[in-house]
């Protein structure tokens, strides 16, 4: 290669890997507010402020859905498998939204440690399947069983 | 040894094996479009938990893996034209930003929709749609810095610099859901190890990814000899090729 060109593709290295090193950086620094939600264990450690808008991520617990009566107020449990915490929530559930399922929740921490939410979004996982498979697949866990 | 590299340098001879790569490209990208939409869309079964709606997948994931491969087609022109002087290397690079853009537009606007019904909401900031807005903006920045010069030389110089220092985008891109909690899942195409997705819903992505690919070359080599013609239009070449056209029209005509 010719010493000219090899001096350029020695500056168009350099351009990509200072402008990677310049971005690890950033969000080295910043990785705290990247992420989109608290697990619950973060929130039991204390590491989410009270009192201000945040967003609680996890599963909701099974058996934990207690829905009311004669509003749209809703309660359940998000777990990590490692800690708990209680929502309280008004509103439209999203279609996905069901006991054991990703769920996320913003809202803000009252004094007890529940998240009085204000939106709940869900989260799905990477599985897909159809129908009949997941049925053969129940059948041949109860025929084990 | 570098001879077969120098032609690409060469603007009738890119514009001829262009033309004859495109006559048999574009029929293809045609057909595997259509088999992998009606094989996606009637055929692929629907999922147990999000039904009919996690279709918009076959144009979500196509559209946005390719407007990531897309952009490091881009920034590999804008090292060669920034090593070699190319000036078909400036070409290829204006060619791909608007491309891209409209690729990484799609994959937002097809997120937002499927957002919707399974999330509950069009749209989070959360890292992996934030970081693909930012992808957007850097296809659309590039498209403007081309445009903001009047000397076409200093205006591919530009925009190959920005094209390389975006390429720290794509990696965070692909891996902001592993790295940072998100509310966008984790991919399920896996290459080490099995996809979790069925193989009855996996091969017809597997096909519209192809497709798409086949789409984005297509495009490019299309909006490049258009550029080609644009920026030679006062050489020789062209006005014989030109000339060669309107006589086979006026032929035709009679």
């Amino acid at each position: 290669m010719h010493p000219v060109r090899k001096q350029r593709l020695l500056i168009v290295c350099f351009i990509v890997v200072f402008s990677s090193v310049a971005a690890g950086l950033v969000t080295y620094g910043l990785r705290g507010n990247i992420n989109l939600f608290f697990p619950p264990s973060e929130i039991v450690a204390g590491k989410a402020p009270i009192g201000q808008n945040i967003r609680l991520g996890g599963m909701v617990v099974d058996g934990s859905l207690k829905r009311s009566t004669d509003s749209l107020r809703v309660e359940f449990e998000v777990t990590d498998n490692r800690a708990t915490v209680g929502v309280v929530y008004e509103g439209i559930l999203p279609d996905l939204f069901g006991e054991g399922q990703g769920v996320v929740a913003a809202g803000k921490l009252d004094e007890s440690g529940v998240l009085q939410a204000t939106e709940v979004l869900a989260k799905h996982d990477e599985n897909y399947m159809p129908p009949e498979v997941i049925e053969a697949m129940k059948e041949y866990q109860e025929a084990e069983s | 040894m570098w001879t077969w590299f120098h032609k690409f340098g060469s603007p009738p001879w890119l514009y001829s094996i262009a033309g004859s790569i495109l006559r048999w490209l574009v029929p293809i990208t045609v057909i595997l479009l259509a088999v992998g939409a009606v094989w996606g869309l009637l055929y692929a079964p629907p999922d147990f938990r999000q039904g009919n709606s996690y279709r918009i997948m076959f144009v979500h994931v196509p559209a946005s893996v390719v407007a990531l491969a897309g952009y490091y087609v881009m920034a590999t022109a804008g090292a060669v034209s920034l090593i070699w002087r190319m000036k078909m290397a400036d070409i290829a690079l204006r060619s791909c930003a608007p491309i891209g853009a409209m690729l990484t537009f799609l994959g937002l606007l097809s997120g937002a929709v499927w957002g919707k019904p399974t999330w509950g909401t069009w749209w989070v900031w959360d890292a992996r749609v934030t970081s693909m807005l930012v992808l957007f903006f850097l296809y659309v920045g590039i498209i403007a810095l081309y445009e903001a010069f009047d000397n076409e030389e200093l205006a591919g110089k530009a925009c190959a610099v920005l094209s390389l220092v975006g390429t720290v985008n794509i990696p965070i891109i692909y891996k902001s859901v592993d790295w940072w909690y998100s509310l966008h899942q984790p991919a399920s195409i896996k290459f080490t190890e099995d996809s979790t997705m069925d193989g009855s819903m996996l091969r017809p992505l597997l096909l519209m990814i192809v497709a798409f690919y086949c789409l984005f070359a297509s495009s490019l080599l299309l909006y490049m000899r258009s550029e080609i013609l644009r920026r030679e239009s006062s050489t020789n070449w062209v006005r014989k090729l030109v000339l060669a056209k309107a006589g086979q029209g006026s032929a035709n005509a009679v």
